[in-house]
């Protein structure tokens, strides 16, 4: 570490008093950028708004972007990021800032739902359990798929949401790839339908970031690309 | 100064290729329309048309011969990457298969040609 402090420009929303406002943070051996908030929060600003809650990579709740780019904050050490001496920490991009760090995630969620992210049973407690093949490929895509834990860092990553506000976005689309592998869920018409609508996966220019950039090393792009040739071969099938 | 931290913060491989796939594009549609508007010179102005070609000695001419067909090649690779990336389901090892693959037939290629200049 160069300096004893740290030069923190935290962006608190163009609507704010202080749009940008520079904090000096005094800085430490294994620092996270969600030590850095929280110590702004504790010592220096007290009305500085912000979500955390496991701290450890578990349950999404403290993505930012950090110099531009969308990160777990407690995941993300500061020293890694650090421009200088210097860092800008501001609300995840493409969703609605309530205040200071904060966004409004219900834009994402209601976009899981959209793409038809919920579990389509067709059995009852009746019925047997259905066989799981954990080796056969779509097996192994839903195994990925699943750990998805909605931190929308790859919504905030794609330059295709921020053209376009009625696309589904990485996430939802995951979601409907790794459901649609699944041999529990019965969706696979209403998936399918969902997702090559108007904000469907076909919007999706393969730029990448989401993968690039999802602190869980999933890949939405590829399972987008999945959804892609699904929905084309569905539509030839009718067709013919 | 905005807009370059922003390139800059998401500069990964396949952003690249995705702008530079774009930015072609739009260079080929930009230059489509005049190059059929000199081809139909064959047909209404053949004498001007003569004239223009005359013209294509020139080296600057020859340069922006160059860049269009650098703008050629680079979409037509970039649209086959595309639809190999989505249309085929690659898995890690095979992409670096086909990376490699592409590479030396590159490089063998590349060695004929020197052979020939």
């Amino acid at each position: 570490m160069t300096s004893k402090f740290l030069k923190v420009t935290i962006e608190r929303g163009a609507a704010a008093k202080n749009a940008q406002q520079v904090f000096d943070v005094p800085a430490h051996e294994s620092q996270t950028v969600l030590d850095v908030v929280s110590w702004i929060q504790q010592c220096a600003d007290p009305t500085l708004s912000y979500r955390y809650a496991c701290r450890v990579g578990m349950c999404g709740s403290c993505a930012m972007m950090v110099n531009g780019v969308p990160r777990w904050t407690c995941r993300t050490h500061i020293s890694k990021v650090l421009d200088g001496n210097a860092v800008t920490i501001g609300p995840l991009r493409n969703l609605p800032t309530i205040k200071d760090l904060v966004v409004d995630m219900d834009p994402f969620f209601d976009k899981w739902v959209a793409a038809e992210g919920m579990h389509h049973g067709g059995r009852t407690r009746e019925h047997p359990i259905a066989p799981v093949d954990e080796k056969s490929a779509a097996r192994i895509e839903a195994s990925a798929g699943i750990e998805c834990i909605n931190c929308s860092i790859c919504y905030a990553a794609c330059d295709t949401v921020a053209g376009n506000p009625e696309y589904l976005g990485p996430a939802a689309l995951l979601r409907a790839w790794t459901l649609l592998n699944d041999d529990k869920d019965e969706g696979r018409d209403a998936i399918l339908a969902a997702v090559s609508g108007k904000g469907g996966c076909h919007n999706c220019h393969s730029m990448g970031s989401c993968t690039a950039y999802c602190p869980n090393e999933l890949d939405p792009m590829s399972a987008i690309a999945g959804l892609k040739r699904e929905t084309t071969k569905s539509f030839l099938g009718r067709v013919r | 100064m905005n807009a370059a931290k922003g390139i800059v913060s998401r500069a990964h491989p396949l952003w690249l290729a995705y702008v530079l796939h774009r930015l072609s594009g739009i260079g080929l549609a930009v230059f489509l329309p005049f190059h059929f508007w000199v081809l139909a010179m064959a047909m209404t102005a053949p004498a001007r048309l003569d004239a223009f070609l005359a013209m294509t000695g020139a080296g600057v001419v020859k340069l922006a011969e160059f860049g269009l067909v650098f703008l050629l090649a680079v979409h037509m690779f970039g649209g086959l990457r595309l639809m190999a990336l989505e249309w085929l389901p690659w898995r890690p090892s095979q992409k670096s298969l086909a990376a490699g693959a592409a590479a030396a037939s590159f490089l063998i290629a590349s060695l004929f040609l020197l052979k020939a200049v």
